[in-house]
């Protein structure tokens, strides 16, 4: 069949024309197009992009890259021990985060809890989440001062906010006969929540917990930097006095650690799911 | 004695649908109810009024009272102060069957035990010996003892409904209300369940409200009827009345839903070779 048989036969059925974009369309498409080139441009300049820069000083990148290369690790024990206290930092700081989370996430689920009180916490738990652990690190610098403890405040008071929306989600999400079950038997709003509730929730809680506590070790790495303890401190400090192979080796042990946490941790959580 | 259930002109809308309308009940201790009716004309917002799980319409025409065994459920659209004790003593059955899937079955049955013991016992799920004992013994008389730690989701329909019964066992309850327990069911578990039940409320003096739209069962385990329409109640009266040509009668077309194809002659009694053959006084 030709296309003038298709067209002859299209004729026959009388079929309407095709539909045409109509001109307001085409015209809002196109300052769409505008409006994009326009922020990308200004943003351009804004964060002053400057490609050449990479070119001019290629010399001290080489310098940088070949002892980057060229990995230090004789002070080994000084970067294990290190490591440990980023994790610690972790650890706590995704414990204490769990146990406020739990509290905070079934408070801030609509499913549990009235209105009035979901809304106040579901606002606080946001503030806890919008301002970045860094942020919270500085902070607590200045209140308990240098080194760890102030890492652990950090990712505690910004976990919470994220387990508690996470917590709350899950709880939004159940099945809410067998909490009528538990109703019916008289029990009370707390009985309801742990014979009903939780039951639904724990797995995803779990596997929720492990993820974050992944993403603190990240975290936990980076609020060295700022003088939240941990190996990011050890970093900082190599990068400072331009010891590249030794910030090298700090860095392969990093990524290392975390790695095998990943990998730890989502085996754990597939048993959970 | 008091009613096992008693509901006083009791309404409940949802937007623009009349849900129930003005239906006054009374259940006597020990009585077997079924309540039947098509998907959508009550019976299952009438059960969730009777055991307080949502609340009656506070501008009725009348007060919209609901007592069970002289403890009041609500009134006047508000829950009533005592309703945990009222609760206390009314057992539930769903359709759903209403199970914890992740904890024992176990466990499941002694969740009825939470209202009589101490709140912070119970909250710390702290049974004793003795609530074992009772709670295993309640999955011994409706026949899955042999179940008793394996995780509920794991027992199929029928037995996490039998699961459901041994709850209101330990619970105490003087009155089970069971909403469509048997509608997700096959016809040998719905069979069985409604054995358990009739049985259960023999043996025990239990008052039984059973809502269904199979209307064959309740002509066989029931002596009393109660048939809603549209939110409203068109019948009260013996199961001996109730046959296709009546049901017909009394709902027209919808009549359809509620009895099976081969039954529904107009001018036809109920035959006899209705699923369930065992009769039940």
């Amino acid at each position: 069949m030709t296309a003038a048989d298709l067209a002859h036969r299209s004729a026959e059925r009388t079929l309407p024309a095709p539909p045409q974009t109509p001109f307001t369309t085409q015209l809002f498409r196109l300052a769409l197009a505008a409006l994009t080139v326009t922020v990308l441009v200004f943003a351009w300049y804004e964060a002053e992009m400057n490609p050449a820069q990479l070119v001019r000083d290629a010399g001290n990148m080489a310098t940088l890259g070949a002892d980057f290369l060229r990995p230090d690790f004789s002070d080994w024990d000084v970067y294990v021990n290190a490591m440990l206290e980023t994790l610690a930092i972790a650890i706590w700081g995704t414990v204490l985060a769990v146990i406020a989370g739990i509290p905070f996430g079934i408070l801030s689920a609509d499913n549990v809890v009235p209105r009035w009180v979901a809304f106040p916490i579901r606002r606080m738990m946001d503030a806890c989440r919008a301002i970045n652990e860094l942020v919270f690190a500085l902070i607590f610098i200045a209140a308990v001062g240098l080194g760890p403890f102030a890492g652990v405040l950090a990712l505690f008071i910004h976990t919470t906010g994220v387990v508690a929306k996470l917590f709350s989600e899950a709880v939004e999400a159940i099945d809410p006969a067998p909490v009528e079950g538990i109703r019916g038997t008289g029990g009370t709003w707390l009985q309801e929540i742990i014979y009903g509730v939780l039951p639904q929730v724990m797995p995803l809680w779990i596997s929720y917990a492990l993820y974050r506590f992944e993403s603190n070790v990240r975290s936990a790495t980076v609020l060295g930097i700022v003088g939240g303890g941990g190996i990011g401190m050890t970093f900082n400090e190599t990068m400072r006095g331009f010891l590249y192979s030794q910030a090298s080796a700090i860095l392969i042990m990093v990524v290392i650690t975390v790695s095998l946490l990943d990998m730890i941790s989502q085996n754990i959580r597939k048993r959970f799911i | 004695m008091a009613a096992a259930l008693q509901l006083d002109r009791v309404s409940k809308t949802y937007g623009a649908m009349r849900a129930v309308e003005d239906v006054s009940l009374i259940i006597q201790p020990g009585e077997r109810v079924a309540l039947i009716g098509a998907s959508g004309s009550g019976k299952s917002t009438l059960i969730r009024l009777a055991a307080g799980l949502i609340l009656a319409d506070p501008h009725g025409q009348g007060t919209g009272a609901v007592h069970s065994f002289g403890v009041k459920v609500q009134e006047g659209g508000r829950l009533a102060s005592e309703v945990r004790a009222a609760r206390r003593h009314i057992g539930l059955v769903f359709q759903q069957f209403a199970l914890a899937g992740r904890m024992s079955v176990l466990t499941n049955v002694l969740v009825g035990a939470l209202g009589r013991i101490s709140v912070l016992r119970g909250t710390l799920g702290l049974f004793n010996e003795d609530e074992r004992r009772t709670a295993y013994a309640a999955l011994a008389e409706v026949g899955i003892a042999q179940h008793a730690a394996k995780r509920a989701r794991e027992l199929s329909g029928g037995q996490q409904q039998r699961v459901a019964i041994a709850r209101a066992l330990v619970q105490g309850a003087k009155l089970v209300l069971a909403d469509e327990p048997i509608a997700s069911l096959d016809p040998k578990s719905a069979k069985r369940v409604m054995d358990t039940l009739v049985t259960m409320s023999r043996d025990h003096g239990i008052a039984l409200v059973v809502s269904l739209h199979q209307v064959d069962y309740a002509t066989a385990y029931f002596d009393r009827v109660v048939a809603m329409n549209a939110g409203r109640v068109v019948f009260d009266g013996p199961a001996s009345q109730i046959n296709a040509a009546f049901l017909t009668e009394l709902y027209g077309a919808s009549a359809e839903e509620l009895i099976l194809p081969s039954q529904f002659v107009v001018g036809a009694s109920v035959p006899a070779e209705i699923p369930v053959t065992q009769t039940v006084s």
